[in-house]
């Protein structure tokens, strides 16, 4: 038995392994170090064990968030996923207008989340506000800074004036794609709209859609720029998802371990999530 | 049973797709529509179909003006070069489709399923996806839901295009048997000469955008009315070459020359285009009315059963196929013979020569 032992080997793998190091490994074991430690300043830290998780997973507060956040991400997909996949079939497919309504559609993707927030504050605001305003002289009392309703009625319009467009342009990318021998198929079958939509457009655009969905999931569930600006979390803490309620937590009140036990909560559950969206979705492309 | 196109032309901007055109189809056989691509025959196809209007004229079908009639209330089928098919439907479903927009009884949708299937060996498949399937497979899935429609009107746009050579081959003998005793009229575009003579039944010819002959395939073949349809109808491409007639002689490059027999006998002195498909250019001498050429050998193709030489002649490029294999060296001068008596001739205007 000759073999060639080569360490140089290590050499050209040594530049991936310090940056996956540096960019995942090391925060994430942080992180794990924290949740599982408590601190008083110092650099003094004592075991603490699975303590702050079962806190955490007990603690209203907490189980509260996660449900503004499950309802928020419930919504949010219901909405922008069929509203993106109609304007899709709307939009032209051929001609001068297809580049105007894909820059129209690519526009609200480009303005930084902050400013977004910033935006839709302004926009809200009851006295100076338009839409605020124009709700008001409508007769009905709208003052998101006030009112809980309100204030998820205006970071639900905002997410949806936001993020519709991601799914209008990865549909409108899945139905682009289909051959016009498939609609000349159907209209010889005699299909019905519906039909087409049901047994061409849907089928085609099924990979697209799925990866909408995940994006949108992923992006609904970690929300916090926007509604950090637009709201900071209120009225009250009636829109602090998960993750406002985590930076409050970990940066506001300096809690180290329930804060680093609750990323790794959420991370767990995002991950989770992702992954049965997944395998649910592509189940039928395996066989 | 006829479909009949009047007057019929097809306008983009300002391209010209289809010149006017008169054609009367019949169920007797396939009618094959034969040109080159971009010739026009998907836009006839899908004038046909009614997925498109004509510019200008009228289609008629069975004594009826159809013109303005949308596809899905003329009950035509189509089957394109793509297999086009239901991807989330099983093979069952995407043939019983026609069947279930038209709301029939469940019952003889699983018949008439289990018959079509039956006639085009997709029994065994009748549970998969057409993504399972080769692309024989998904084509014959295509073509039984043309069938199973029953309609009155097939048309076929190449549909063995994207198929492999050995598919090709087993769905076109295949295909007209399909068709045999159902009283439809079917429509088979396609750029390959010798399928349309596979195919028999009837040829139109068709050259940017004009119908330059309507016909039985055969004849359409043997004499061609003019040089477009004979160069349309001939792979590898008609030899064309420009002669002289001096009394009783043919001259062709001033020094080659035969004696004018057959129907150029008749026709007055004066300058004509001879035509010569490439199988009467040979490099032994088949016939005693030979004529000899020199050509200098540029290209040679090889398939086993046949020698393919592409040999220049006085500036012009000829093709000689002969059978076997012939040892042709690129660049030699090679004696090769042209059959006189199969020569077709062609007037100034470009018409053929007749009796």
């Amino acid at each position: 038995m000759n073999k060639t032992q080569n360490q140089r080997a290590w050499l050209f793998v040594a530049p991936v392994l310090a940056l996956v190091a540096f960019n995942a490994l090391i925060p994430l074991m942080t992180v794990v170090n924290y949740s599982v430690q408590e601190t008083f300043g110092n650099n003094i830290f004592f075991w603490q064990g699975v303590g702050w998780f079962e806190d955490l997973l007990r603690s209203d507060r907490f189980q509260a968030a996660l449900a503004r956040q499950l309802v928020f991400t419930a919504i949010i997909l219901t909405i922008e996923i069929p509203l993106g996949v109609a304007i899709a079939l709307t939009m032209p497919r051929k001609g001068p207008w297809v580049s105007v309504c894909l820059v129209l559609m690519a526009l609200p993707l480009l303005i930084p989340w902050n400013v977004v927030g910033a935006m839709w504050n302004i926009f809200a605001l009851p006295e100076v506000g338009l839409l605020g305003k124009a709700i008001n002289s409508l007769g009905i009392d709208y003052n998101m800074t006030r009112q809980p309703m309100a204030a998820w009625f205006t970071v639900i319009l905002m997410d949806v004036w936001h993020w519709t467009s991601l799914v209008v342009l990865l549909a409108y990318a899945g139905l682009i794609a289909i051959p016009d021998a498939y609609y000349q198929a159907a209209k010889i079958d005699g299909a019905k709209p519906w039909a087409v939509f049901r047994h061409i457009q849907l089928p085609k655009m099924k990979q697209v859609l799925t990866i909408a969905i995940l994006l949108r999931f992923i992006d609904s569930f970690m929300i916090y720029t926007e509604v950090f600006v637009l709201t900071g979390g209120g009225p009250g803490n009636s829109t602090t998802f998960l993750s406002i309620d985590l930076v409050k937590v970990a940066l506001g009140q300096f809690d180290l371990g329930p804060a680093a036990a609750m990323s790794l909560i959420y991370f767990i559950m995002t991950l989770l999530a992702s992954w049965v969206f997944y395998t649910v979705m592509t189940r039928n492309d395996a066989r | 049973m006829t479909l009949e196109l009047r007057n019929v032309t097809k306008l983009a901007g300002a391209d010209t797709h289809i010149h006017e055109t008169n054609l009367v189809l019949a169920t007797t056989g396939f009618n094959v529509l034969l040109g080159a691509t971009n010739a026009g025959k998907t836009t006839l196809i899908k004038m046909m179909a009614g997925l498109e209007r004509p510019s200008s004229g009228e289609i008629w079908f069975n004594g009826k003006n159809v013109t303005g009639v949308s596809a899905q209330k003329r009950n035509v089928s189509l089957v394109h070069q793509f297999f086009v098919n239901y991807a989330n439907m099983n093979v069952f479903e995407n043939i019983a489709s026609p069947l279930r927009v038209a709301r029939r009884s469940k019952q003889e949708i699983e018949r008439r399923v289990g018959e079509t299937a039956a006639l085009l060996r997709l029994t065994p498949m009748l549970g998969r996806h057409p993504s399972e399937l080769s692309g024989g497979q998904q084509q014959r899935t295509a073509l039984a839901r043309a069938i199973i429609k029953d309609s009155v009107l097939v048309l076929l746009d190449e549909p063995l295009a994207n198929l492999d050579y050995k598919l090709r081959e087993e769905l076109r003998d295949e295909l007209p048997r399909l068709f045999e005793d159902r009283g439809t009229i079917v429509v088979y575009a396609t750029s390959e000469p010798s399928e349309a003579l596979l195919l028999g039944g009837h040829t139109a010819t068709l050259f940017e955008g004009r119908i330059t002959q309507f016909g039985e395939t055969a004849v359409a073949y043997r004499a061609p009315q003019d040089l477009v349809t004979a160069q349309v109808f001939s792979d590898p491409p008609i030899n064309a070459a420009k002669v002289s007639k001096r009394g009783g002689e043919v001259i062709m490059n001033g020094d080659v020359r035969w004696p004018a027999e057959g129907v150029i006998a008749e026709a007055p002195d004066g300058e004509y285009t001879v035509g010569v498909r490439p199988h009467y250019v040979t490099p032994q001498r088949q016939s005693a009315a030979a004529v000899t050429l020199d050509g200098e050998i540029l290209v040679t193709e090889l398939s086993g059963s046949e020698s393919v030489a592409h040999f220049s002649l006085a500036g012009k490029i000829w093709v000689a196929q002969s059978h076997g294999v012939q040892p042709y060296q690129v660049g030699e001068i090679h004696k090769f013979f042209v059959d006189v008596s199969r020569c077709l001739y062609f007037g100034a205007d470009g018409a053929l020569v007749a009796a």
